[in-house]
């Protein structure tokens, strides 16, 4: 005789179809990983280029249009000559027409032919911090770069040379990928089981479910099958993209990968039930969810700005979130060909952290309507 | 078709129930027996404390004292063997809007662990009662009202419990659909489940095998529908007038008038002492002619029901 489907197997069908009869979820799941990927793809992007210079010619000599040749031939500036007496340069800001200014003095070439050395003024709009001191790296780069020039002091008895490895170009993709891979697995473990359960409740069809054999954990795992493969596809998904269209290296272990991204999404959907069983309205979880998931996964995790730049509270928050630990992983695994030794730390926090959630998530799920 | 009697166990035994939320008191010491292979009707008006009750019964509420219990299995110890023999309809609707007719169905089968050699039979029988087949692949949501009651009854029915227990499945339902759902009510009662219901409709009363009122947390009455109505000890007459409202107001000012009550296009007019013909030619002439006709009655549960709860009020 067949036995009949499983009670997890029947509920995980059925939240199968709810997601696939729901365009608001399904949205979730399959269009904000694409429109993600295109915002930090293309949009947010942290390499600087075409930045608008105004240069200022005071020496009008052949000397001097070398060293402006040299800036129209990086594909960083976008220069334009600027004739109007030095005084104008603040409207030049304040109308956005530039984003720096560079003043080539008046005796530039004759010092120069003097060797001595040249002081070249840059005046840069620092509103936005970050760009302006990838600016300045810029310019101090091109100059360096004019030859038989002697701008800088005579030089130390030592040199520091910097080599960036695993991102040599610091190329923003491989800064991205694996944020959003965090960002996505965690939004949509989270979000989306805390709904599933929170609507149950809501609409009433708890009450209907829980006089029935079924058990908590038979209702949390039927639950969240779904959304483990479902967040699981979108990883890969994602990944794909990653190394496909945004040339991310991959030099780790796939497998291992595979197996520690599972254990960030329980961990994930973890936090989604803990929530579900502390909220008794769709709008509700989905807010709490949001706010556990999304802004400290940009800015608690590493992914945006390095933890030691935080305050001391903010670092000591950032110990439960559970992509700092995840974007470890995914960076390690993609771009340094991490092993397994050398994760487990991470790991072991990430499932630390996740059976304290289902801990917390199992006791106050409750099989009555008791408030 | 009566119920079985006092001789028999009792599958549903309250003793002493109470509970409370916070400062209000919705269980005020409940009894009762409620007897294998009977409709029980738990009628009262809303407020009264049915829902509480039933949601004990059906183990999703804790009692704070007394003692329930259903084929001998405790409601706070034996939760689960409970949720297996037992069929509940919840008094608000709580089926998947999305999914159709007969994936609720095949779902409530999977959660109860139906076999799949009877599954297919017992959908069908369930559709013979129902008349739902044409619409199972329909989804639910787009069901009329009535329909949805008879999948929601359908669903908790999948798995032939032993004990049915429903909240107002009438409420809000068309007449039509009303009487057609009572009819499929005693047809699973003739499968042999033991049928509790609770309705704020007191006609329907006289659909069941015995009733209880519920009033303020207490059940003040508890008997065959017949017996209810046997203890109303004034006379009543069936009243009608040219203006109910006014021809109502002119028998609560009367000395010899007991009570009131609105029934319909009719008043239900109780007596202290019984009423002569002369008395009524006498009210004719005071009220102006109001009076259309008038005719003695036997009391209806409703009036007993109407009657007890303003003693007790």
């Amino acid at each position: 005789m067949r036995r009949p489907r499983s009670r997890i197997a029947a509920i995980a069908l059925k939240e199968f179809w709810h997601i696939l009869h729901d365009p608001r979820s399904l949205t979730i799941i399959f269009l904000l990983p694409v429109i993600q990927l295109i915002m930090f793809g293309y949009a947010l992007n942290l390499e600087i280029q075409k930045v608008e210079l105004a240069i200022i010619d005071l020496d009008r000599t052949p000397a001097s249009r070398e060293l402006i040749q040299h800036f129209e031939g990086s594909p960083f500036f976008e220069v334009m000559a600027f004739r109007a007496p030095i005084s104008q340069i603040e409207t030049l800001f304040l109308r956005r027409k530039a984003r720096a200014v560079l003043i080539i003095p008046a005796d530039y070439s004759r010092q120069r032919q003097q060797g001595t050395t040249v002081d070249l003024q840059l005046i840069i709009d620092a509103s936005d911090p970050n760009a302006a001191i990838n600016i300045s790296n810029y310019c101090q780069q091109i100059v360096e770069a004019v030859p038989t020039t002697r701008l800088a002091p005579p030089p130390a008895p030592f040199e520091v040379k910097s080599t960036i490895w695993f991102n040599p170009d610091m190329k923003s993709a491989y800064f991205f990928v694996p944020g959003l891979l965090a960002l996505l697995l965690v939004m949509i473990s989270a979000l989306l089981t805390s709904v599933a359960i929170t609507r149950e409740k809501e609409t009433g069809t708890l009450e209907q479910l829980l006089v029935s054999p079924v058990t908590p954990v038979e209702i949390i795992l039927g639950k969240v099958i779904p959304y483990v493969l479902l967040a699981f596809l979108d990883g890969v998904g994602i990944l794909l993209i990653g190394v496909f269209v945004f040339q991310v290296p991959f030099t780790g272990s796939a497998v291992l990968l595979a197996f520690l991204t599972l254990l960030y999404i329980i961990t994930a959907l973890s936090l989604g039930l803990m929530i579900s069983t502390v909220t008794s309205t769709q709008q509700v979880a989905m807010m709490a969810a949001q706010s556990a998931t999304l802004l400290p996964t940009l800015f608690l995790s590493g992914f945006i700005f390095p933890l030691r730049s935080l305050p001391w509270i903010l670092q000591l928050i950032s110990y439960i979130v559970p992509a700092r630990y995840y974007l470890v992983i995914v960076r390690g695994i993609m771009l340094k060909g991490n092993t397994l030794p050398q994760l487990i730390t991470p790991a072991l926090f990430l499932m630390g952290l996740s059976t304290v959630l289902l801990i917390i998530a199992g006791k106050r799920f409750k099989t009555t309507l008791e408030a | 078709m009566m119920a079985s009697g006092e001789n028999t166990l009792p599958i549903i035994e309250i003793q002493q129930l109470k509970k409370r939320f916070g400062t209000i008191t919705a269980l005020d010491g409940i009894d009762l027996h409620i007897y294998p292979g009977e409709i029980f009707g738990l009628i009262g008006p809303d407020g009264a404390g049915k829902t509480t009750l039933i949601r004990i019964l059906c183990t999703l509420l804790l009692p704070d004292a007394g003692r329930v219990q259903l084929l001998q299995h405790d409601v706070v110890h034996d939760v689960q063997s409970i949720r297996r023999f037992l069929g509940y309809m919840p008094q608000r609707f709580s089926l998947y809007p999305d999914l159709t007719v007969e994936q609720n169905l095949n779902f409530f089968a999977d959660l109860f662990q139906v076999p799949p050699s009877i599954r297919q039979q017992r959908i069908q029988q369930l559709y013979h009662f129902s008349r739902l087949e044409p619409f199972k692949n329909r989804p639910t949501r787009a069901l009329s009202g009535g329909m949805k009651q008879k999948l929601a009854l359908s669903c908790a029915m999948i798995h032939t419990p032993k004990i049915l227990i429903l909240d107002e499945p009438t409420t809000g339902v068309d007449p039509l659909s009303r009487q057609e759902f009572w009819h499929i009510l005693h047809q699973i009662r003739e499968g042999g489940t033991t049928v509790l219901v609770s309705t704020p409709y007191m006609e329907e009363a006289d659909q069941c095998d015995r009733v209880g009122l519920m009033y303020r947390g207490k059940l003040i009455v508890v008997d065959t529908p017949q017996r209810v109505r046997q203890r109303f000890p004034y006379p009543l007459y069936r009243v009608w007038g040219q203006d109910t409202y006014a021809l109502r107001e002119f028998f609560q000012n009367l000395e010899t008038v007991h009570s009131v009550h609105l029934f319909g296009d009719a008043l239900h007019v109780a007596f202290t002492q019984p009423p002569v013909p002369s008395d009524w030619k006498h009210w004719q002439l005071t009220s102006h002619q109001q009076i259309i006709r008038w005719q003695p009655i036997e009391a209806s549960v409703e009036d007993v029901f109407l009657e007890m709860m303003e003693a007790h009020s």
